[in-house]
């Protein structure tokens, strides 16, 4: 089919030197001074590419998936069926019945919650998550506790932001029903060790899902080497669109899991009386999908192997220490999350300056960074912070744009002191 | 510097932010009133004394915040100590519409005063509840409301 052709036949070796160009916006000023953009970690910029595969869609086979008999129709179909097959082949699931579409990481895990949660999990039930969880794989949790009355635990964590491990393996029980935890930390950038978590629960049969929204734009993600149970990731924070995630599921788990949405193209059959589910991935895909954002997450998939990830680790290692360095001579600031094991991400505060006042002062010099509590208020509550300020780092990131990060911040000292 | 820079980080707003004025517990108050912007964290009580004849005796608060937030609730309670309650309803009022950019203060009728140095916040969106997240605290802490977010 044409659809299938064109994006596979764009698929070609990308140099991680000049994939910034590729990179629309970076052509943009802000507030007069070139944009520095360090918040990446919120929302990943987006390759040309990945914009074009999404246009190609509207503008030349727009149509609904698995309906129509018409070609476009059927071209639409196949597009998004390549997409799923990127994503499988960038995570390395054992087949497409194992991705899901959702609408993000925070959708996902609400399907894990919602089907495989509130099946499984009842009264006295216990669920562990870890300190440095982000809202999304707090919340929807603690909903089902309450639902249920179950009980959540959670791992602490060391000053330096790493997991506890032994504390890890004395929480899991025979009341254990699911582990849940963060491939890599959205405020702190520790990476999990994420395989032998899920070693540990597995030798007691416990099921284990990964948060990877931050893990695959920057690093080898194989959900058979970890063996997890679930993996959930975001669209657009891996250079895609907005609005589309995945969920990866294990079949044997999928199979077995009640349906998350009732409707269309989510069953086989339907009366009055009785509906027939779907066979995996659809029974978990109610309604017409996100075809545009699917499409794009796949082309961002292709556009990541093409660059490849021994280049975007290596480059992004390297922008950690800079970044790193740079900052820790600044008089008066401090790094929070200081694991041996980190991706691109440096969440900092600084003495008498709150982060939101760093933020507009940074923002004013063309910066652009994430400031807040960065939807983790009980990781920050541990910390004893009440706010940071946090660079995060991409493949398309420059040095230079961590110059002017520091010179911003040497200003805000300045007004400050 | 950058102009909204030095328009917005007035040393007068930086001395406030450094040492804010009336930041105390007010004990036995007839009214107080928490502040909340859950987005950032913000968080003042904003503590009121009012007599008879509805004038505000005194006015404090505690808390902590950005720089902005904070030299907003010290300067707000410097002017609104012995004003009638319905003159802090005007000036909230007129605050409220500065800092979204519906009255400029340099050229339409108003009693802000000192308060004018928060008119740079209208060019930036992002921060226009750390200005008047004080505000809103007295505002309530008046009408005896024990809570307000600004979200």
């Amino acid at each position: 089919m044409a659809a299938l052709s064109t994006l596979k036949a764009q698929t070609r070796s990308i140099d991680i030197a000049t994939c910034r160009d590729d990179f629309p916006v970076f052509s943009r000023e802000v507030h007069g001074k070139p944009l520095a953009y360090l918040d990446s970690a919120a929302s990943s910029q987006m390759p040309e590419p990945v914009m074009r595969a999404y246009t190609d869609y509207h503008s030349r086979y727009h149509a609904n998936v698995h309906r129509g008999v018409h070609l476009l129709s059927q071209e639409a179909t196949e597009a998004m069926e390549a997409a799923r097959e990127s994503m499988r082949e960038l995570i390395n699931a054992r087949s497409g019945k194992e991705i899901i579409f959702t609408s993000g990481t925070t959708d996902a895990i609400n399907l894990v919650m919602q089907t495989y949660g509130r099946s499984q999990i009842g009264e006295g039930d216990e669920i562990i998550i870890s300190t440095m969880e982000h809202h999304s794989n707090i919340v929807p949790w603690r909903m089902l506790c309450d639902e249920k009355k179950a009980v959540l635990k959670v791992i602490p964590i060391s000053d330096d932001g790493v997991i506890d491990m032994e504390a890890y393996e004395s929480m899991l029980s025979d009341r254990t029903r699911l582990v849940g935890i963060v491939h890599v930390s959205n405020t702190l950038g520790t990476i999990n060790p994420v395989k032998e978590i899920t070693r540990l629960a597995h030798s007691r049969d416990i099921p284990v899902l990964i948060d990877g929204a931050q893990a695959v734009s920057h690093m080898k993600v194989d959900v058979q080497d970890i063996d997890c149970d679930f993996f959930a990731t975001s669209g657009h924070k891996m250079f895609g669109p907005t609005g589309i995630g995945i969920l990866y599921g294990k079949e044997e788990m999928l199979s077995k899991m009640p349906p998350y949405r009732g409707g269309g193209d989510m069953i086989i059959s339907v009366s009055f009386d009785e509906v027939l589910f779907n066979d995996l991935p659809y029974k978990f895909e109610a309604g017409t999908p996100n075809i545009s954002g699917a499409i794009g997450m796949g082309k961002a998939a292709e556009y990541i192997q093409a660059i490849g990830y021994d280049a975007i680790r290596h480059k992004e290692q390297e922008l950690l220490k800079y970044a790193t360095e740079k900052l820790s001579a600044i008089d008066g600031l401090r790094i929070i999350g200081t694991a041996p094991e980190k991706s691109s991400v440096v969440s900092f505060v600084m003495d008498g300056i709150h982060p939101h006042d760093i933020g507009t002062i940074l923002d004013l010099e063309g910066v652009a960074v994430r400031t807040g509590h960065h939807c983790t208020q009980p990781l920050m509550d541990r910390l004893g912070v009440v706010a940071t300020t946090r660079a995060s780092m991409a493949m398309y990131t420059r040095k230079e744009e961590i110059d002017q990060l520091t010179a911003a911040l040497q200003k805000a000292v300045e007004i400050f002191k | 510097m950058n102009d909204k820079m030095s328009q917005l980080y007035q040393q007068v707003l930086l001395d406030h932010n450094k040492t804010p004025r009336n930041y105390r517990e007010l004990e036995n108050a007839d009214q107080e009133s928490l502040g909340y912007n859950p987005l950032c964290g913000d968080k003042y009580k904003v503590f009121v004394n009012i007599d008879e004849q509805d004038i505000v005796t005194d006015v404090t608060f505690i808390g902590d915040g950005c720089a902005i937030s904070k030299a907003s609730a010290s300067m707000m309670t410097n002017i609104a100590k012995g004003k009638h309650v319905d003159e802090i309803d005007s000036l909230y009022h007129q605050f409220h519409d500065m800092v979204r950019g519906k009255l400029d203060p340099d050229t339409d009728p108003n009693d802000l005063g000192h308060l004018k140095i928060f008119a740079g916040v209208r060019d930036l969106p992002a921060r226009v509840k750390c200005a008047v997240l004080s505000w809103h605290t007295l505002n309530a802490a008046i009408k005896g409301k024990e809570k307000v977010s600004t979200e």
